[in-house]
């Protein structure tokens, strides 16, 4: 849900990161921080696990520039990947602007991406949302791991619906800017969408 | 869409500001804020220098909706006030018509008592507000800023 402040003239909006377990959902929040203008990014909170398992989410508010003279904000968050935590991951949808979905393209994670795949839908729907119509993106990731699936075979099991897609390495940023410039504008775009 | 947007005007604006300095004011509150619950930052009165608002807000509805989840659990409808007790300081969190969340920060210089007495008008005040913005955002007459940004202003955000 998109939030618009015609005083301070502030448009914000609100994606997350979804995907299984240790696929690199936070590490993507991390190299954005990392790599952004310090008057662009507020604080990157991770309310994490004392083995650095996201518990809750991870959040990060980012400014992307101005569009007619408002100030365009995205809060980035991410969703604990673990199974069990399928509670707090439902929390964090609420409101959502746009989703990442973050693969593992190790071969080893392939039941775990479409396991997670499918919770997402589930989790969406119950929220009132389809995610055939909400913006959205798919991000491959860990492409510089041994033993992963080919881009064409995780296309395959996890974008039937040919929404765009990026091959990344989240922890050198190889498409994790790509990713989320991508994710932005299909947002941008059906909010406009919905307000002709 | 499964919720709406929130779309905020300055007369509306203007009036929660209203009633967040005034309860500073009438709670002898440090910092008193209005968060959507969606953990996007409305309001903020008081003394807000060295407190970081953006990830206040978004914590404060990340615990809203962890309290709300523990409600669905139990069948309880919501637990609509929260207080957090510190050595210095402590919040009081207030949903204010399952809609935003009021949100005090107080210390020794008052009391719960008091700030919950006077949270209790302030909630009065911010659903009445509250009401007319939701209202107004459901009304697909009002102009939407969306309505008029071009295919090429989203390109040009994004040109390096």
């Amino acid at each position: 849900m998109s939030f618009i402040n015609y005083l301070s003239r502030e448009i914000n909006c609100k994606i997350v990161y979804y995907g299984p377990g240790l696929c690199g959902k936070t590490t993507n929040l991390q190299y954005i921080y990392n790599r952004t203008n310090p008057n662009a990014k507020g604080k990157m909170i991770s309310l994490a696990t004392e083995t650095e398992r996201t518990l809750f989410f991870d959040f990060l508010p980012l400014e992307i520039g101005e569009i007619r003279g408002f100030k365009t904000r995205f809060h980035l968050y991410t969703v604990p990947g673990q199974v069990f935590y399928d509670a707090s991951r439902k929390l964090i949808l609420k409101g959502v602007d746009g989703v990442v979905f973050v693969a593992d393209s190790q071969m080893l994670r392939a039941e775990a991406n479409t396991e997670s795949m499918d919770n997402l839908r589930i989790n969406l729907a119950e929220q009132g949302y389809n995610l055939d119509t909400l913006p959205y993106v798919v991000q491959y990731n860990k492409r510089d791991m041994p033993n992963i699936s080919s881009v064409g075979e995780l296309s395959g099991l996890l974008n039937l619906q040919r929404v765009p897609e990026f091959s990344a390495v989240a922890t050198t940023g190889e498409g994790v800017f790509e990713t989320l410039k991508s994710v932005a504008k299909l947002v941008l775009t059906e909010l406009k969408r919905g307000a002709a | 869409m499964a919720s709406p947007q929130m779309v905020m005007y300055e007369e509306e604006f203007a009036q929660v500001q209203a009633v967040t300095d005034r309860l500073v004011q009438d709670a002898n509150a440090r910092v008193v804020f209005v968060v959507d619950k969606n953990g996007q930052l409305i309001s903020a009165s008081g003394d807000t220098g060295d407190i970081d608002t953006t990830s206040l807000a978004s914590l404060a509805a990340g615990n809203i909706a962890a309290t709300g989840g523990i409600a669905q659990l139990l069948r309880e409808q919501e637990f609509a006030t929260q207080y957090h007790e510190g050595v210095t300081q402590n919040v009081h969190i207030q949903v204010v018509s399952s809609r935003v969340i009021l949100v005090v920060i107080f210390d020794n210089r008052t009391s719960l008592g008091l700030v919950r007495l006077r949270v209790k008008r302030a909630n009065e005040h911010l659903t009445r507000i509250f009401e007319v913005v939701m209202a107004k955002t459901q009304d697909p007459f009002q102009n939407s800023p969306f309505a008029e940004i071009t295919d090429d202003d989203i390109d040009n955000l994004f040109n390096d």
